[in-house]
């Protein structure tokens, strides 16, 4: 099996793994560095459970093999802020009643946030289609989107 | 599994507003522990060994060149098990632990492979050899009907059972007054169906075993842990107290993780390789494990010439899998509340659970009444159109008022139903006027609750005045965890930052039968609030002794001991009576709901959760393809405990219903085959399919059994889901479909079909 020496940088840190080279970034993250906020679902690109950004870009982890991000920034869930110190979006989530079971939620914030990164004050419309490759089972789609639209300080306070 | 959340500052009254989740902190920063994430040391990866064939006989399994693989460290096949292959089920046991001879569905495991990695299981399980004849597969009703058919179970399995020469698992007939006496002015008869459908919940089924000198653990995100500590003492022959269930929360579940699958293969591999057996499923064997029982059910139904229900006369066939699940209850009880919230004068119901060599069915959110109300709301259109009503008017004509029987000599009608019917429909505004194209339609839903259990809880009142509620539901997206906190915080005077809510371990909480059919907040609710009904009492005798009064004179409210000289807060009370040595106070509090033997389900309802949908929707004629302007729902709730999480789980159940209504099906081959896999070719509701006008709406009258006049909540919005849309696309465009989804495609050809020549007017014609 071939292994590759990789170096990245996750969410702010360095860090040095020799990874199998058909091993994808999602499993990497689990299991060698024990970030399991990122979630697996299809492990096919097509739930966006996985969700992370890598140099800007939202990817879906599961499709990106762990080679392809050396020399590359990754953030996770877990890079965005963590329990007294969320960000903001994690905040309209919790805020807006936008999370149930909560498995798609870290990949559901983490596109969200790449979506306010490359479009401050999007649409609600615009939030539907940015998010549109994520799925959510117990169906808090519109709470989210109006979580995205009060972090993008776009949508009034109350929605209820 | 504990956790806490911040006092929403309403710390007096927290029932009844809006907190936030508790557990949603950790949710939205990635740090909830699912099962998936649970890591323990010498953990074994395992896959399971499958067919791609719907039905199969097993000739020959080879193991052999799994071994070579670096890695792994055990193969299980029948033949390892105790023979015959141990069976299990809640229900029936009729669920081989590995394939026995012969598989019976698309996916049934023959073996499973454990292994260092979960690589090594993968490249195990590939060079397991299987050598199999493939088996003609009975798929459908009809094929599975057919006295020529081959038999999904064999008689052996069934003793003494008459049908067990039959594909039909269980017959049930329900029914009153004589249809056959009754003197309609029109009867319209349909032919429904209902397709095969998956939970799909975005965390993939799994579950890890380990077995060591102290018996069995499991760590599963199942609905009922209980159920699963008892199936596993049986299996094994344990006692309760060496067989422990972790029950991590479940990353939804909607039904699909009620009842153990996995978990005795998981414990065999565990007590083989004495390591811990770790299997999470992906998304397409997931696929394979669960679904919504399918459906076709005939209808005739009698109306008076005004449009009252005279009767209903209704045949329901529901395609079960290989292995019964707890699917047969699902036919029998929706089934009994057939006729839906109405008076209806008469009725006969024959009710059909049939085994197919498909994936087993199970409990799935609204438990089989979004089916069977497919076709008997669907009627009530029907007759409203022939009559020249309108889907509200002949609804309200026959709507069972609060105290009128639903089913005669059952529960009657237990809520101003009349009241979600009216909002709805002035939410929808049924009676103004339409733009062009546009139509409405509107139902009704009625849902037994649950009939029977036991729910207990010990809610302990800490020196300092902060709790731990021990309380053993599974919180899977519902948010019971919350309601129990807010239901303890307003009991015991403890901000919601004191609250611990500690669920999901069987060796600690005490025992609740299940998480299912809405209960929750019932039956733990009322379990927690006796429970701390059992400390007031004993801060009643503390306070009594300890300032001298009588403790006739001695009351607790809103938090507060309440003495003649004035009030003290509780904690004061506790510290004082215990002193410095200090302690804590106890309180156990029970629900139960005892069976009923004579009743056709073992117990009458314990509410029911009823549930009214309104549409507007348009067709774009050229494509089929269905535009949603307004999506109503109004349940009658009782009391929202948290109207935040009320309206989250309608709105969800709401967009749930959309999914079977507009693009849910499992598809088949010829051989048993699912054809469509996975996320894509299976279509889930996506933020693009939700109607950007979804309102969730509650009638609260208190009027409900559990704490503070609360029903369960939860699936009502998925009730009738399809039959209010049906009914708004009949109104836009006239035709008249009975099969769901209701695709673009299906749409279309219909749309085709009655602007061709020789269509008849309105719709296709009944079928007798």
């Amino acid at each position: 099996m071939t292994t590759t020496r990789i170096e990245l940088t996750v969410n702010g840190t360095a860090v040095t793994l020799t990874v199998g080279a058909h091993r994808p970034l999602l499993e990497v993250l689990r299991d060698e560095l024990n970030l399991t906020g990122t979630k697996e679902c299809c492990a096919v690109g097509e739930c966006g459970a996985c969700t992370v950004i890598v140099d800007g870009r939202p990817v879906n982890s599961c499709l990106m093999l762990a080679v392809e991000v050396s020399g590359r920034h990754v953030t996770t869930v877990e890079g965005l802020g963590c329990a007294g110190r969320m960000s903001r979006m994690q905040q309209a989530f919790l805020d807006r009643g936008a999370v149930q079971c909560g498995f798609c939620i870290p990949g559901m914030v983490v596109s969200a946030t790449s979506l306010l990164e490359a479009e401050p004050h999007p649409s609600a419309e615009q939030v539907r289609e940015g998010l549109s490759g994520n799925l959510c089972r117990c169906g808090g789609y519109n709470r989210i989107v109006a979580a995205v639209l009060a972090a993008a300080g776009e949508a009034p306070e109350e929605t209820r | 599994m504990t956790a806490t959340f911040p006092d929403a500052g309403t710390r007096q009254h927290s029932v009844g507003s809006p907190v936030s989740r508790l557990g949603g902190a950790e949710r939205v920063t990635g740090a909830q522990k699912f099962v998936a994430d649970v890591r323990l040391k010498d953990m074994l990866h395992v896959k399971l060994v499958t067919l791609d064939c719907g039905r199969a006989r097993i000739l020959d399994v080879d193991v052999s060149a799994a071994y070579e693989v670096p890695g792994v460290v055990h193969v299980l096949t029948a033949a390892d098990l105790p023979r015959p292959v141990p069976r299990f089920g809640p229900a029936f046991a009729d669920r081989p632990v590995l394939a026995a001879g012969e598989t019976k569905y698309h996916g049934e495991p023959v073996a499973a492979v454990a292994a260092a990695t979960r690589d090594a299981a993968e490249a195990g399980a590939a060079r397991v050899v299987v050598r199999y004849e493939a088996l003609p597969a009975v798929l459908t009703v009809d094929a599975a009907l057919d006295p020529a058919a081959p038999l999904v179970q064999a008689p052996e399995l069934r003793p003494g059972d008459p049908l067990a020469r039959t594909n039909v698992l269980r017959e049930r007939n329900f029914g009153w007054g004589d249809i056959d006496e009754a003197r309609p002015s029109l009867v319209v008869a349909g032919e429904y169906t209902f397709p095969m459908v998956t939970h799909f919940a975005i965390e993939p089924h799994g579950a890890i075993a380990a077995a060591d000198d102290d018996g069995l653990t499991f760590w599963s995100p199942v609905q009922h842990p209980y159920l699963l500590q008892r199936m596993m003492a049986e299996l094994f022959d344990l006692p309760l107290s060496r067989v422990r269930v972790l029950a991590p929360d479940p990353g939804g579940a909607f039904g699909g993780k009620q009842n153990p699958k996995f978990e005795p293969l998981l414990a065999f591999l565990a007590l083989r390789t004495g390591r811990p057996c770790r299997l999470v499923l992906t998304l397409e064997e997931t696929f394979q494990a669960v679904r919504r029982t399918a459906a076709r059910v005939r209808v005739r139904t009698g109306f008076s010439a005004a449009g009252d229900i005279m009767f209903h006369d209704i045949e329901s066939d529901y395609l079960l899998g290989a292995y019964a699940d707890i699917a047969e209850r699902v036919v029998a009880k929706s089934n009994y509340l057939a006729c839906g919230p109405y008076r209806v004068p008469a009725a006969r119901i024959r009710a059909r659970a049939i085994l197919s060599h498909t994936t087993p069915s199970c409990a799935f959110r609204g438990f089989g009444t979004p089916q069977i109300n497919w076709a008997v709301e669907s009627q009530l259109d029907e007759g409203a159109r022939r009559l020249g009503l309108d889907g509200l008017s002949i609804r309200l004509r026959s709507l069972a008022a609060k105290g009128e029987p639903v089913v005669p000599g059952d529960v009657p009608a237990d809520g101003q139903w009349e009241q979600s019917v009216r909002k709805a429909a002035a939410a929808v505004g049924w009676s103004t006027p339409l733009p062009p194209g546009h139509g409405r339609g509107i139902a009704c839903g009625i849902k037994s609750g649950a009939t029977t259990g036991l729910s207990q809880s010990t809610v302990r009142l800490l020196f300092d005045g902060s709790v731990l509620v021990l309380a053993g539901t599974s919180d899977m997206g519902q948010g019971a965890r919350t309601i129990f906190a807010q239901i303890a915080a307003d009991e015991l005077g403890a901000p919601l930052d004191r609250i611990r809510v500690v669920m999901g371990d069987t060796e600690i909480v005490p025992f609740d039968l299940q998480t299912s059919a809405s209960r929750s907040t019932v039956f733990m609710g009322n379990a927690i609030l006796h429970a701390c009904q059992d400390i007031h009492r004993q801060l009643r005798d503390m306070a009594a002794e300890l300032y001298g009064v009588d403790v006739a004179a001695v009351t607790v409210t809103d938090g507060m001991v309440r003495l003649p000289t004035g009030s003290r807060p509780i904690a004061e009370v506790v510290q004082a009576s215990l002193g410095r040595l200090r302690g804590e106070v106890i309180g156990n509090g029970v629900m139960r709901k005892t069976d009923m033997p004579e009743h056709p389900l073992g117990g009458d309802p314990a509410f029911y959760e009823f549930n009214c949908t309104a549409f507007e929707a348009e067709v774009d004629t050229d494509t089929g393809e269905i535009l949603i302007h307004k999506h109503i729902t109004v349940g009658d709730v009782g009391r929202a405990l948290n109207p935040l999480q009320v309206e989250s789980q309608d709105e969800g159940a709401a967009i749930m219903g959309l999914g079977h209504t507009l693009m849910e099906q499992v598809i088949l081959d010829g051989t048993g085959r699912i054809l469509n896999l996975g996320a894509l070719d299976y279509r889930i509701p996506t933020t693009k399919d939700v109607p950007l006008d979804l309102r969730a709406m509650a009638v609260e009258n208190a009027d409900g059994p559990g704490p503070y006049g609360a029903k369960g909540v939860s699936e009502g919005a998925l009730l009738c889901t399809a039959p209010a849309l049906a009914a708004a696309v009949a109104d836009a465009t006239g035709v008249v479909i009975r099969d769901l989804p209701l695709t673009p495609e299906r749409v279309w050809q219909h749309l085709q079909v009655r602007r061709g020549p020789a269509a008849e007017e309105g719709a296709a014609p009944p079928r007798p």
